[in-house]
């Protein structure tokens, strides 16, 4: 099983938390190292991220499920967010999704049975000068055509097969 | 096109990030040391009142004046809190400038917070710009390694700290109350004012938050003098240069520094290489998502805060998104409008339950199924929204609602009339 974040890494915190005065402004940095970790945040790693600020489950939970980048629910290894605001709009980011979930065979907010990619829209990813665009885990990709977008999807699943 | 004198952007070559020596070796830090062996504090924010520098988040308040509010005698800790939330669609001027020269924007915030007698600072960074993450933690410790960050700052006595902090999506964190919120790890709704940021804001302190491009100007103005950067722009009122982010339907889609004042039609053709596929001007977002549409009759007006609002839209953030003839301005709106709804914080009713009805009246029209009560309704609904809701979200999302009601309403009875979509 895979273990929600490193002894060191949690004792690591651990000594940052006790060295910030307000703890609390540590939670989303928390809750995103147990995320680039695991992959998503369970209700453990909620429970971790509480007990080590010193705040109840809710606070961190309230927190957690504002945002849109911090998954509280199992995500594929690669979550891909398809901008769908104006600008990749305006040249053909529609066309980008539609042929993302037929390339995948998923709907949007769905993830592919062999767990590797998620498809999620989002807004406007601040490249719209490289519209349309998506951003694969944190990287940054513009300026796609169908072509692109196969060719990187095929590329992330050669690197998993390796 | 070489003439536009290059701030923000001279050093910048595209693929590449200017680090700490290419920095200094174009006169980074300079200002940093002239303004601590020989300013006060005091003359720093009369010199940037001086200058005209307006709020580049959007808002375009003036920056002197916004710090004058600021209570610098009061006692430690006082904060400075640089927004690089930068979610607005249309909006990538400050990504494209931490993507090129970080350093800037580390010498502005301390200059700025000398200006402020601030000893903490945060950089608050939006999820979506990772690398601009990355440099920013580059840069401070390499700012911190040259003695620019820390204790006792060239050795003049003035203490300054700064953290980066990054966050996890969701555009109204952009909103300096709730930016404030998120940065303390509470839930990121926005806060009432009064008590303003000035008088209670991080942690209850005094803060000042302050837009990427508006701090990174900073170090330019105390080098160059109020009158020279008042001097950049192009229309009489203006001040300085701006980084104008194009978008949408043009041949050239890439961010720019020009002067502020530069004239809406001169932009698109001389440095968005004209609208694309041979097509012609429809319409523009001349500042993000929120401000209120452009049309074929503004292409002589001079982009700056005063002349846009003359004509009922706003400079915004300067992020020229452009549409070309065979548009359908409803279909725009829409997408925009979806944009606001799902981003609203849902803590007040006008943004919460309004946003998502002004939707389903423009879904409606969109498929032709909309009726002539329904046009009567959005307007309704745009006056129950307008200056109704707890925060500036709804507001914003007014803006293209008003700019399709007021200019393109023959378009909208166009999709009620034929019972479909005309393009």
């Amino acid at each position: 099983m895979k273990i929600l974040l490193p002894k060191k890494q949690i004792e690591a915190f651990r000594t940052k938390a006790e060295k910030t005065e307000h703890r609390r402004e540590l939670v989303v940095d928390f809750m995103r190292e147990i995320q680039d970790h695991y992959g998503w945040v369970p209700d453990e790693g909620v429970e971790l991220v509480a007990e080590t600020l010193g705040v109840t489950t809710i606070d961190v939970e309230e927190v957690a499920t504002f945002y849109d980048k911090i998954y509280r629910q199992p995500v594929g290894r690669y979550p891909i967010h398809i901008c769908d605001s104006i600008c990749c709009w305006t040249r053909g980011g529609e066309q980008i999704a539609a042929h993302l979930q037929e390339l995948l065979g998923i709907e949007l907010g769905g993830t592919t049975e062999d767990g590797l990619f998620t498809l999620l829209p989002t807004c406007c990813l601040g490249g719209c000068g490289r519209a349309p665009s998506i951003m694969i885990g944190r990287k940054f990709h513009g300026n796609l055509t169908v072509e692109a977008i196969d060719q990187l999807i095929d590329q992330l699943r050669k690197e998993v097969a390796r | 096109m070489s003439a536009t004198p290059q701030l923000l952007f001279k050093n910048r070559v595209p693929g590449k990030t200017v680090s700490y020596k290419d920095y200094c070796k174009t006169g980074g830090y300079t200002a940093l040391e002239k303004a601590l062996k020989g300013m006060s504090p005091a003359e720093i924010v009369t010199l940037v009142k001086a200058s005209g520098l307006r709020g580049r988040g959007g808002a375009g308040f003036s920056t002197g004046l916004k710090w004058s509010f600021f209570p610098a005698d009061k006692p430690a800790p006082k904060y400075l809190v640089c927004n690089c939330d930068e979610m607005e669609p249309g909006t990538y001027k400050d990504g494209e400038l931490l993507a090129a020269d970080p350093h800037q924007l580390i010498e502005g915030m301390i200059l700025s917070a000398y200006a402020l007698n601030a000893d903490t600072g945060y950089i608050f960074i939006r999820y979506a710009y990772d690398q601009q993450l990355k440099n920013l933690q580059q840069a401070v410790a390499e700012a911190t390694a040259a003695g620019y960050l820390g204790k006792n700052i060239c050795g003049s006595g003035f203490d300054f700290e700064l953290h980066l902090h990054g966050s996890a999506g969701r555009y109204i964190l952009g909103e300096e109350t709730a930016l404030l919120n998120g940065l303390e790890g509470q839930r990121p709704n926005p806060r009432l004012k009064p008590p303003f940021p000035a008088q209670s804001g991080l942690f209850g302190r005094p803060t000042t938050v302050n837009n990427v491009e508006t701090l990174a100007n900073i170090p330019h103005i105390v080098n160059g003098g109020a009158e020279w950067f008042k001097g950049l722009a192009r229309n009489h009122e203006g001040a300085g240069t701006k980084l104008f982010g194009l978008s949408g339907h043009l041949n050239v889609t890439e961010c720019f520094e020009l002067p502020v004042g530069i004239p809406l039609g001169e932009l698109i053709e001389a440095y968005g290489g004209g609208v694309w596929r041979n097509r012609k001007f429809k319409a523009c977002l001349p500042g993000g998502a929120s401000t209120p549409y452009l049309t074929g009759e503004h292409l002589d007006i001079a982009l700056d805060f005063d002349p846009l609002a003359a004509v009922g839209s706003r400079f915004g953030t300067a992020g020229v998104t452009v549409f070309d003839d065979q548009t359908c301005m409803l279909r725009v709106t829409l997408n925009l409008l979806r944009f606001f709804a799902r981003e609203s914080c849902g803590w007040c009713t006008p943004c919460r339950d309004g946003l998502p009805l002004v939707c389903w009246l423009l879904e409606k029209i969109e498929n032709g199924e909309g009726t002539l009560d329904d046009l009567q309704m959005l307007r309704d609904q745009q006056q129950h929204i307008s200056g109704r809701s707890f925060c500036a979200l709804a507001d914003g999302a007014m803006g293209p609602l008003d700019g399709l009601l007021r200019l393109f309403e023959q378009e909208v009875i166009d999709h009620i009339d034929k019972g479909r979509c005309p393009f």
